[in-house]
């Protein structure tokens, strides 16, 4: 069975996407949620548990602390406000890997509300998405299948569940429906969590691994027949979890709804799963009869009151976000704004800051590091990063050039000495003997020798047509085999003549 | 000696103990005998833990020898309610779906009773899931009073509160949502506490409702409650809800009260708790009991607690639906009983559905069912959401009534025993039993039953003191202040008037 699907530029000429994400982020804390199980991954199955994240009976959850501090700076990161008050609420729901058949979670009190990103696409156009609310829950344990085709439950003889994952702290954030992206709806669900992605990794909340489910998004999608119309029926497509997947499964869910809709049929509300390896979504749960997760307030847990002036600090501690330090170098540097997506683009925006902490001007940062050795780099098949140079050396040698010890073109071999293993810039310029000649002595003698040499060139000079003394500067140079500095040269040449 | 053994307080035991003048292995093989000796009748035990108890008694023997420090209660033996997490030992709640499940963990109160070296004679029978007044809701058999075996011991502590009356334990532990340990201790002619909500851990305890459940002591003596309370009472991480302060000295309370003045104390009567409904021997106790007070220098004046007449009706909404929810782990997936559907397929969500079909008994799915319902999308504000508003105006009553009394009494429970069988298929009337003990429960005060004597029937009354929150320690000077008037009265115990039990040795 396969789904009709409509061309996408024909589906997004037709109609207005909205979408909306919902992500979960695990928090690195060392601990769980609600107990003292270490949870890390990768661990023996069933080894991370306590009586608590195995739900037994008697077991009652503590609040970790650390969950809760990152769960504010996230928070703050999205610019939404904080509570100072918020509570925990159970959301029933059977099923094998949740301990309780409750996860402890927050519902109409969420920790974070009202805030929002700024994102940028791959070619720099700037896109603005509102956050509805962030709060925490616990994660569930891990089922697997057995028996069954590609580990799905279907014809599986048995299933396995691993509870380490049970009851690690989850932030989850819901975007407000996403409109006016249009065309672009895919790529701004991709960026979207991308930008997650880097802010989680700047505030040290998660390691934000996308290939081991650190971050997993839910991609919400529905149309409408133009950006006036009221919303269209949404589908929910679950655990989406790499970026080009995000990206994907909005397309694939734009055209295979444009198809519905063409030929005059409803969406249904429903659930999906994405398949990764054909890169379609099925239909799951009909959501039309509303679940019933019975909510109440989790009456095992104190409210959780967040001191304003608490909340301030973790405001002030808060690390520089991806996207304001991008604007903030952009200023500092003066870079133009292609110039900066470029340097962001290759990766080499750490390299270029740190060479400018080792003393290279930004100019002279760019332009090393986005000219030869991005050179380098590509011919090498290489990431800049792992070119055998540090910035420290970049910088060193830049300070070479500053102090007119080599000219740009010798500079250009001290790079590939140093490319090549020979060392720092100071040694390689030692040992291939290629600093400029600053000693007046010898270079007096080539002109002196120049001047011989070129007698006529010399009578028009001394008569004060300095037009040929390039002749003069250019046989010098070549008598010192580029390692004078061709304005001292010319300085002494015309003092020379006029003696 | 055996026999007087039993008989004696832990207080009493304590100090021969400290003394020497028995060791612990004697005390503890003493009420073992005795349950061997009545327990086929009385059936307050659901398991007997004699290897154990007997282990702990000899280290703690062993120690003393040692000089070494032990806590005052090393070595006096203890029965503990199953519905409190023992690791090691088998723990059901008084259900088929934890048959045979042995916990990989102590309570916290549990671990406290072991490192004061109090040797656990077994657990103790319960209505199923702490669900019931009577202890017939037990998967596993009724518990019979020992002032009368065709008759109830009250519930759902009735297995702690037998022990501790037919002199199967001398101290034993009881859970309180709605009056588990007050109304078996009032049926029984025992001393029950319900500490402040908070005081106690509930880390270890099989929750019925999270925001009502409260461990306290069961006993016979208020001053061995005391003793008790202390020990298991304060500050525990792992509990969320549990108080940071520090216990009260209530042992220090209970000899005050010991002492018989209560000059300058104000005792409220609440004039809701009594008349209609409650039996004239049970009024008429009471009313003695408050002259007795009086006449040892308390003032005593009635108060109104208006919202209280909702209570019971907030009360079978807040505990099924949060009770719904604390029930829905149980489902053959990690421990206890597992069923398989016996057709069909046989998939994860068929046999829970199996499992809580044949493992929960008809009260526990009645209760689920109402709270089920309770919580769901449309019908939350309602019942659950009203019934919270409830609860806050009970709050308000007690905040009044205690900014004009120190203490609030009433009869502990309406009636006295009544008989195996009586109420069983007449819901309403036995949850009618906990009128006046819910209340506490729904504000998170503490609550003591003490005995006061016979009804014309010639079966135990209990007499009930509140106290705010965060003030146990009244309970117990109130409690042993009218404890000892009594006991003037009678010349000795309440329990001593209970009929001998017949000995099967």
């Amino acid at each position: 069975m396969s789904d009709t699907l409509v061309d996408y530029d024909e589906a997004v000429r037709r109609y207005d996407p909205v979408i909306g994400l919902e992500v979960h982020v695990e928090l690195g804390t060392v601990t769980k949620m609600f107990d003292g199980a270490e949870q890390s991954f990768g661990d023996e199955p069933n080894t991370q548990i306590t009586p608590v994240s195995l739900g037994l009976p008697g077991a009652l959850p503590v609040v970790n602390g650390t969950a809760v501090e990152y769960a504010v700076r996230i928070g703050l990161a999205l610019g939404c406000s904080i509570a100072p008050s918020c509570r925990f609420a159970r959301k029933h729901y059977f099923y094998p890997d949740l301990t309780k058949n409750f996860q402890t979670s927050q519902y109409d009190e969420p920790i974070a509300a009202d805030g929002h990103v700024d994102i940028e696409l791959a070619d720099g156009t700037p896109f603005t998405v509102a956050i509805e609310r962030a709060h925490m829950e616990e994660d569930a344990g891990k089922n697997t299948h057995v028996g069954g085709q590609g580990g799905r439950i279907h014809g599986a003889t048995y299933s396995l569940v691993d509870y380490n994952r049970a009851g690690v702290p989850l932030v989850e954030i819901v975007t407000r429906p996403i409109v006016g992206a249009g065309a672009l709806a895919p790529e701004v669900a991709r960026a979207y969590v991308q930008t997650l992605r880097d802010m989680f990794r700047a505030l040290g909340v998660s390691e934000a691994r996308m290939e081991r489910g650190n971050v997993r998004a839910d991609v919400n999608v529905s149309l409408r027949p133009t950006p006036d119309a009221p919303l269209g029926t949404r589908t929910e497509t679950k655990n989406v979890n790499s970026f080009r997947s995000i990206e994907r499964a909005v397309r694939y869910e734009i055209s295979r709804q444009a198809a519905i809709l063409d030929a005059g049929g409803t969406i249904v509300q429903e659930t999906r799963h994405w398949h990764e390896d054909r890169g379609i979504t099925s239909a799951g749960r009909v959501k039309s009869d509303a679940e019933d997760y019975r909510y109440m307030p989790e009456p095992d847990l104190v409210p959780i009151v967040c001191d304003p002036a608490w909340i301030e600090q973790i405001r002030l501690s808060l690390p520089e976000l991806p996207a304001a330090r991008r604007r903030r170098l952009t200023d500092e540097w003066g870079y133009a704004e292609p110039e900066m997506r470029d340097v962001v683009n290759a990766g080499a925006l750490d390299l270029i800051e740190a060479t400018v902490a080792a003393g290279a001007s930004p100019a002279a940062a760019r332009k090393w590091w986005m000219g030869e050795l991005a050179r380098t780099a590509k011919t090498q098949e290489v990431d800049l990063g792992d070119l055998p140079i540090t910035p420290e050396q970049i910088g060193a040698l830049q300070r070479l050039v500053d102090a007119g010890r080599l000219t740009d073109k010798l500079a250009r071999q001290v790079l590939e000495g140093v490319l090549a293993g020979e060392g720092d810039p100071e040694q390689v310029l030692v040992a291939r003997g290629l600093e400029v000649v600053s000693d007046d002595g010898p270079l007096l003698e080539a002109i002196d020798a120049a001047l011989a040499a070129q007698p006529d060139v010399a009578a028009k000079v001394r008569g004060g047509n300095l037009g040929p003394v390039g002749a003069i500067i250019g046989a010098v140079m070549k008598a010192t085999r580029g390692q004078a500095d061709a304005a001292r040269v010319r300085e002494l040449v015309l003092e020379r003549v006029q003696a | 000696m055996s026999a007087d053994l039993v008989r004696l307080s832990a207080a009493t035991l304590s100090q021969a103990l400290a003394r020497g003048d028995v060791s612990s292995v004697e005390v503890t093989r003493a009420h073992l005998d005795r349950i061997a000796a009545v327990d086929g009748d009385v059936h307050a035990y659901l398991h007997v833990s004699d290897e154990q108890a007997l282990a702990t008694a000899a280290g703690v023997d062993k120690a003393r020898a040692a000089g070494e420090d032990l806590h005052p209660l090393a070595g006096v033996p203890i029965a503990v309610k199953d519905v409190v997490v023992t690791r090691g030992l088998p723990t059901t709640a008084g259900s088929k779906i934890l048959e045979g499940w042995v916990p990989p963990y102590d309570a916290t109160l549990v671990s406290r009773l072991k490192a004061a070296g109090l040797p656990i004679l077994g657990k103790t029978n319960m209505d199923e899931f702490a669900m019931g007044s009577s202890t017939e809701h037990s998967a596993y058999g009724n518990t019979h009073n020992p002032w009368d075996l065709t008759r109830i011991p009250g519930g759902s502590g009735g297995g702690s509160a037998a022990a501790v009356g037919a002199y199967e334990a001398p101290l034993a532990i009881g859970t309180d949502t709605g009056g588990s340990i007050r109304q078996p201790a009032a049926v029984t002619g025992t001393v029950g506490v319900k500490p402040t909500y908070g005081s106690v851990s509930r880390y270890g305890l099989i929750a019925l409702a999270s925001s009502l459940d409260q461990a306290g002591p069961v006993t016979r003596t208020v001053l061995d409650a005391a003793l008790l309370h202390e020990l298991i009472g304060g500050h525990d991480p792992l509990d969320s809800t549990s108080l940071t302060d520090p216990v009260p000295d209530l042992v220090g309370a209970a000899r005050l009260g010991a002492a018989g003045d209560l000059s300058g104390v104000r005792i409220g009567v609440v004039r809701e708790l009594g008349g209609e409904g409650y039996q004239p021997g049970v009024l008429a106790r009471f009313t003695e009991s408050l002259e007795l007070l009086q006449a040892a220098g308390a003032e005593v004046v009635e108060v109104s607690c208006p919202h209280f007449d909702y209570a019971l009706a907030a009360y079978y909404l807040i505990l099924p639906a949060e009770a719904s929810s604390n029930l829905a782990k149980f489902d053959g997936m990690r421990f206890g009983l597992r069923v398989e559907p016996s057709e069909g397929p046989v998939t994860a969500e068929r046999v829970m559905a199996a499992t809580r079909g044949a493992g929960f008994g008809d009260e526990v799915k009645r209760r689920i069912i109402l709270g089920t319902y309770a919580l769901s999308a449309g019908y939350y504000d309602a019942y659950y959401g009203s019934a919270q508003k409830v609860r806050t105006l009970i709050q308000r009553d007690f905040a009044a009534a205690f900014a004009q009394v120190d203490v609030l009494v009433s009869p502990t429970a309406p009636t006295t025993a009544f008989r195996l069988g009586e109420k069983l298929d007449d819901p309403l009337a036995m949850y009618l039993n906990d009128v006046a003990t819910i209340p506490v429960n729904l504000a998170g005060v503490p609550g003591i039953s003490v005995p006061s004597g016979l009804s014309d029937d010639g079966l135990p009354v209990g007499f009930q003191v509140i106290a705010p929150a965060r003030a146990d320690d009244r309970l117990y000077r109130i409690g042993a202040a009218l404890e000892a008037a009594l006991e003037e009265r009678w010349g000795g115990p309440l329990l001593e008037q209970a009929p001998e039990l017949e000995t099967n040795r």
